[in-house]
């Protein structure tokens, strides 16, 4: 069904396009972009729940393959493009989306949608119903989080991963298979005595969708286990493991996503290019007064990248290491991270 | 910082296919960027048309041959501390690699700037490039350098076929080719280990059929890598990239692979240890996840031309400024002026690179596509769609375009049309454009066949469905023809109405082009940068100013013919206008040049030169003057239509231009004036033909009107030639009596107060011979100062009765004593920048002042007297080219010029062949001369035992010897096609090569003939 659609923004701002799918949806309106990567995109929980702009005007053009998903299931609310193409062969992206009732508004001017977003901040939007979209729900995390324990293991492990699951995408429990090492992916609240259980070597804190306020309750444990173990934090996990320390978090006015960021490396200068998917963002000044360090910063604007801990093996990222889609030139933060499981001589950057 | 560096930049030297106007683009970046650094920059480039080798971008310009021992002499005169050799293409990274050779480097301790010649080394020998691939875990087709045919066996074993074959050390990859089968490979390798020299060649395991593409990477010496922009090519493997339709970026292949891709490119250039610029092209095998490495060029490139306009961010800039020790991280963005250059270009929007072919000017050349490139020059758009894009680029790149395959295309049969996919000729996506029309083929046909991508083939489906549901009452059908790249006129031709009720229907739907800024950023950021491209879909961000302005036209992709002279001028124009209060409107669509930087024009459109698109400009500029004369031919062909619309045309109106090209009235022209021309006239039939030929006699020359490097003109000399060239002939075409004289040009400008003829320029070869493809010498050696004076003259009455102010040519021949007018060109002209760069005098300036309607007070009222002669030399590229004869005459074949210094004229470097056009001539002595040449200098007869592996020039005028002609060329001799040329050759043998010596030193002595 092709119809004529809106997206319409929480300030009133509407664009028009062509929709295809039936349902109406909402959710926070974030743009991408990147060139390439629209099924890693469309499959990466952290966008659980979000309307995605893709800024370049091409997206399904060269189809979609079973290998490239980051988890089971297309996680976005809703897709705004301005063409969404057929590839000429038969694994086609329109069709994936009209099978999982994902709503796509087509031929819509996102460039201009860009420049408001810019402009005036990211914010929720509404595709296709003639009111006002009301904030987005609180309780993403809750419902991308596995519900029970997944345990992915390789032959001779040299450690074990606990992952604790905001939203985990497919690629960083490759990463870290890759790396010898046993993973087990728990849900997001489960209790410190249920992980201490089960002996891990070392913690993943994951990506997740949404604000880091919905796991505030939680932050007294997390702060607890990011102590007793080697820890990584990815993208939310670093922004709950900052918080857990005193950190502010705050939103910023648009969001870092594409594939493109060039992340400063503080003790060594190196530049990483880095892909990024975050609306919110460690405030820099509330970190000189906690225990943590700042070891990355983003080149063009400087805001927090990555954090340390002086004395614990805590090494948090606000980037994507594990890539999937952009850059994989970062994955070396897991080798740092299992550099320390494995109580290998490791400097972290700080 | 840098003050204490002096730093000495080899340019590309004369255009040939495959070196064209990115190098200035390149070069002139590099010397701004350096001496914007403190550094003291001086410049070697044997091509005068070249803004680089202007007075305001380098301290100290050498425009000399692009030889060792031009450049070691330099060196000595000029003691440099740095070499920059990665802006100049392969000539330059030649030529700095003979000066390592040589000793000369050390000698003068002269250190090189950015990527070291180890790098260089590992990226132009073969064998070293396996090894390093090798080392890296990089995968490379298989290959095996053999000297026998039993190795030939071995590897076909191992192997199988099919496989390529490539001899050592021939010229333009002569001998070699691709072998489908076992039989093909043996005779391949039979003839390659005979073309060698060293009878050695590469054999290949063949990847035709894979996809290909490129990676764009800038690295600076601390291991900060960024990929600027990939790109893809329409046609796989076996189809060089300068000759293939490219888009940027990367289309149909998944982040997975682009992951893989960007990492292998990342630590390439890292362990080669490249710093600035670099370009790496991969073949990815189109189902499995499996990719080889095909080439890797540490330096700027054409790619890295189109890469920096199709991003808009500056390569050549930034890999200059990494060569001087910046980081990377530390660099601010050109264009955004707020993110830094390690933040990597997005693009939100899709270009499209189109090749150009001089196929047109050679109707008996090899159309087929290889590994070795014919294309001359490029168009490039961006769009929203695929779809926009290609057709863009399309119609930009001067294809017929009506509607969506030219008329040729209609009439041809099918077996045609199957005739270009199979053969990979420059018309095979038009072919399979027209068999997919006429259902001759389906989707996976033209797949399995081609291996080009499902995707691009659902592009031409796509333009066909298109325009089969043209409905003109639908909104929805016109805006999304718009969309997808469709003209007004190709709307109206395919509908059958006139054009006018398309754009009508057009205005009534309000559907209309929205400007959008290439900003390196997909819009994250705001950019101050007015660098913009044109597309039917969403907001324009245009504001048109309120100050007084222009629009220049620029000349488009490089053609034989139309060369980089016109982006020289261009780029001039728009600097005068600066200089004189106007706000500058450039449009032109050929990603090579320097009037393509956004740093050049005040405002900068990359949109094809057709009326529509430049009407679209003008409209959302609401700008009503345009600057058409710098544009060559192409800007010239719209001057009557935009006058039509209403626009001011400046310094000429499209009557002036009528009467100069219309040979009646231009004739009718010079009568009143009472000056000779040729006797001739146009002719509309047979009829009319048979009585001018009568009344003429031989020997004719025969052309049609508007004519771009002579294409289509013919010399004839019996009746027999007529007799050949009639079933081709279209009328009208203008028929004049063929004079034997010599040639003599002028540049003229003219405020209509004034008319300034700098100086006369001689031309060695005798008339007939394209004066494209002449000797000239300027001033001229051999006429008497009278005769000069006369011609000077003669111009200055033209200029004062023409209704015309700005620069234009004139064409004379001069046969005992008689002086005829051949043609004027009203527009400034191919020779425009030597003379400019000759005399030394801001001519351009003072033809954009004059044409914008200024009183130039400055103009001279004299031609000058010069104290030296120069001498402009041809360069050919027709060894790229199979089946074109090197023979010189009407139709011009050069594709680029050089300009030597003498005292007398006489130039040895004319015959030098320097590092752009290398060969092996060098220590040959033998002379053959052909049939109705014998008895020329100490040459020896030719005959079926001549050797032209020993052989030095071979001199040859006869029809009969083409086959022997095009054999010499591939073994590097010097093939001289005309007497009086021959005759100069012989005369330079006693004089010995002048020293170097800088342009400025050249000026001093110059003056006004009082």
């Amino acid at each position: 069904m092709k119809t004529v659609g809106t997206l319409q923004l929480a300030d009133g701002q509407a664009y028009p396009g062509e929709l295809v799918g039936s349902s109406s949806v909402q959710g926070e309106v974030v743009f991408f972009t990147g060139m390439t990567g629209y099924q890693e995109v469309l499959t990466d929980p952290s966008y659980r729940g979000q309307i995605i702009v893709f800024t370049y005007p091409l997206i399904g053009q060269y189809g979609i393959s079973a290998m490239d998903s980051e988890s089971q299931q297309i996680q976005v609310a809703g897709v705004v493009v301005q063409t969404l193409a057929n590839n000429g062969t038969r694994s086609d992206l329109a069709d994936w989306l009209a099978a999982s009732g994902i709503p796509v508004l087509g031929q819509v001017d996102t460039r201009a949608l860009v420049h408001h977003l810019r402009t005036h901040g990211d914010q929720v939007g509404l595709i296709e119903m003639n009111e006002q979209p009301s904030p987005q729900p609180s309780d993403l995390i809750a419902a991308v989080s596995t519900r029970t324990l997944q345990v992915y293991d390789v032959d001779q492990a040299d450690g074990h991963v606990v992952c604790i699951d905001y939203g985990v995408k497919k690629s960083m429990i490759a990463a870290l298979n890759a790396r010898q090492m046993k993973v087990t992916v728990v849900p997001f609240d489960t209790p410190k005595s249920v992980i201490d259980e089960l002996k891990p070597d070392g913690l993943l804190f994951s990506n997740g969708p949404g604000d880091p306020v919905q796991l505030d309750h939680l932050t007294a444990d997390i702060k607890q286990l990011a102590v007793a173990y080697p820890t990584l934090g990815i993208c939310m996990g670093h922004q709950i493991i900052a918080k857990a320390f005193g950190c502010q978090i705050e939103k910023q006015h648009h969001g870092h996503r594409g594939a493109n960021h060039p992340v400063r490396e503080l003790t060594t200068g190196r530049v990483f290019m880095t892909s990024q998917n975050h609306g919110y963002v460690v405030q820099a000044t509330s970190v000189e007064a906690s225990e943590l360090v700042p070891a990355y910063r983003h080149i063009n604007d400087g805001s927090i990248e990555g954090l340390v801990h002086p004395a614990y093996p805590i090494l948090t990222v606000q980037f994507h290491p594990e890539a999937h889609p952009g850059p994989v030139e970062a994955m070396v933060i897991f080798d740092q991270f299992v550099a320390s499981i494995l109580k290998q001589e490791v400097e972290y950057a700080g | 910082m840098q003050d204490n560096k002096k730093v000495m930049v080899i340019g590309s030297g004369p255009i040939v296919i495959g070196q064209a106007a990115e190098f200035d683009y390149s070069g002139t970046q590099a010397c701004q960027t350096l001496r914007e650094a403190g550094c003291e920059v001086m410049l070697m480039n044997s091509n005068p048309a070249t803004i680089m080798t202007d007075p305001s971008t380098a301290d100290h310009i050498y425009i000399e041959a692009m030889t060792l021992e031009k450049a070691t002499a330099i060196i000595k005169r000029e003691r440099p501390t740095h070499l920059l050799a990665t802006v100049g293409g392969q000539t330059a990274l030649n030529l700095a690699l003979s000066l390592e050779e040589a000793g000369v480097l050390d000698q003068y301790k002269v250190k090189l700037l950015g990527t070291s010649l180890e790098t260089i080394r590992d990226g132009e020998d073969r064998e070293r490039f396996k090894q390093r691939m090798l080392e890296l875990g990089q995968p490379l087709p298989i290959s095996q350098t053999i000297e026998t045919l039993a190795e030939l066996e071995g590897f076909m074993e191992t192997s199988g076929v099919p496989l390529v074959i490539r001899p050592a050390f021939t010229l333009g990859g002569t001998g070699g080719g691709i072998a489908e089968t076992k039989a093909e490979a043996r005779a391949l390798a039979a003839n390659g280990l005979q073309a060698s020299p060293i009878s050695q060649c590469l054999v290949e395991a063949s990847i035709a059929g894979y996809k290909e593409v490129e990676y764009e990477v800038m690295r600076d010496a601390f291991d900060t890598t960024i990929i600027v922009c990939n790109m893809e090519n329409i046609d796989p493997v076996g189809v060089h990239t300068g000759d293939s339709v490219v888009f940027a970026p990367i289309q149909s292949i998944s982040d997975q692979m682009n992951q893989l891709l960007r990492t292998a490119a990342r630590e390439i250039v890292s362990a080669l240890g490249v710093v600035g610029g670099c370009n790496i092209q991969f073949a990815i095998h189109p189902t499995e996840q499996k990719y080889y490495v095909i080439e890797v060029n540490p330096r700027v490139s054409r790619s890295s031309a189109l890469a920096s306009k199709a991003t808009g961010y500056p390569i050549a800039k930034l890999a200059t400024r990494l060569a001087l020790g910046e980081r990377l991280d530390d660099c601010i963005n050109p264009v955004t002026k707020e993110t830094m250059a390690s933040f990597e270009p997005t693009m939100d929007y899709i270009t499209a690179k189109v090749p150009c072919f001089p196929f047109d000017l050679f109707p008996e050349s090899d159309r087929a596509l290889g590994t070795q490139m014919k294309a001359t020059g490029e168009s490039m758009a961006m769009g929203k769609t695929l779809e926009e894009a290609l057709q863009k680029a399309w119609r930009g790149a001067g294809i017929e375009q009506a509607p969506l395959y030219p008329h040729w295309m209609k009439q041809a049969d099918t077996t045609e049309l199957w005739n270009e996919v199979k053969q990979i000729t420059d018309r095979r996506l038009l072919a399979i454009t027209a068999l997919l029309d006429r259902k001759e083929t389906t989707l996976e046909q033209v797949v399995e066949l081609t291996q080009i991508q499902p995707l691009f083939i659902t592009v031409l489906e796509t333009l066909l469905s298109i325009q089969e549901t043209l409905d003109l009452t639908s909104e929805d059908s016109l805006l999304k023809a718009k969309r997808h790249g469709f003209t007004d006129q190709q709307i109206a031709d395919v509908l059958e109405v006139p054009v006018d009720s398309v754009q009508q229907k057009r205005q009534e739907f309000g559907i209309q082009p929205a400007f959008q800024m290439i900003d390196t950023c997909a819009a994250e950021f705001s950019s101050p940068t007015p660098y913009f491209y044109g597309s039917w879909s969403g907001q324009t961000e245009v504001t048109p100013s309120t100050q007084k302005k222009v629009t220049v036209l620029g000349a488009g992709p490089i053609r034989i013919g139309q060369g980089i002279e016109f982006d020289y001028c261009s780029v001039h124009a728009v600097r005068a206008l600066q200089k004189s209060g106007y706000e500058t409107i450039m449009i032109n669509n050929n990603p090579e040049t320097v009037s393509t930087d956004f740093e050049v024009a005040d405002r900068l459109y990359v949109e094809p030169l057709t009326l529509e698109d430049v009407v679209h400009v003008l409209e959302a500029e609401d700008c009503q003057e345009v600057l058409v004369q710098f544009g060559g031919q192409t800007a010239i062909a719209l001057a009557a239509e935009l006058e039509r619309r209403g626009y001011h045309l400046l310094g000429t109106t499209a009557d002036t231009i009528d009467e100069m090209e219309n040979r009646d009235r231009f004739y009718q022209f010079l009568d009143r004036l009472d000056i000779a021309h040729i006797p001739g006239q146009e002719v509309s039939s047979h009829a009319e033909l048979a009585t001018v030929v009568t009344q003429l006699g031989y020997p004719l020359m025969i052309r049609p009107s508007y004519v771009i490097g002579g294409k289509g003109m013919h010399r004839l000399k019996t009746a027999a030639d007529l007799e050949a060239l009639l079933p081709a002939l279209s009328f009208p075409v203008l028929v004049d009596a063929y004079i034997e004289g010599k040639e003599f040009e002028v540049d003229c400008i003219s405020d209509g107060i004034t008319t300034y003829v700098p100086i006369i320029m001689e031309q060695i070869e005798a008339a007939g011979v394209h004066s494209g493809d002449s000797t000239m010498i300027l001033p001229p050696v051999s006429a008497a100062l009278t005769l000069q004076d006369e011609i000077e003259e003669i111009a200055k009455s033209i200029g004062q009765h023409l209704a015309y102010k700005g620069a234009f040519n004139i064409q004379f021949v001069v046969k005992e004593k008689n002086i005829y007018v051949l043609e004027i060109n009203p527009r400034a002209s191919r020779t425009l920048p030597i003379v400019a760069k000759v005399t030394g005098q801001p001519l351009l300036e003072w033809a954009v002042q004059a044409a914008s309607g200024q009183h130039v007070r400055a103009l001279p009222g004299q031609r000058m007297s010069l104290p030296f002669h120069a001498v402009k030399s041809p360069i050919f590229s027709t060894l790229k080219l199979r089946h074109v004869d090197p023979m010189t005459g009407p139709v011009m074949r050069s594709t680029g010029e050089t300009l030597q210094w003498t005292s007398t004229g006489l130039a040895k470097e004319r015959f030098t062949h320097d590092e752009t056009t290398k060969t092996m001539m060098l220590n040959r002595t033998l002379r053959i001369a052909g049939k109705g040449t014998e008895g020329w200098a100490d040459a020896v007869p030719l005959d079926n035992e001549i050797d032209f592996d020993r052989c030095q020039v071979f001199f040859s005028i006869s029809e009969e010897e083409q086959a022997q002609r095009a054999l010499a060329l591939t073994k590097g001799v010097l093939v001289i096609t005309e007497q009086h040329l021959a005759q100069y050759f012989e005369s330079i043998q006693k004089i010995d090569m002048l020293p170097v010596k800088p342009l400025a030193e050249w000026m001093t002595r110059k003056e006004q003939i009082k």
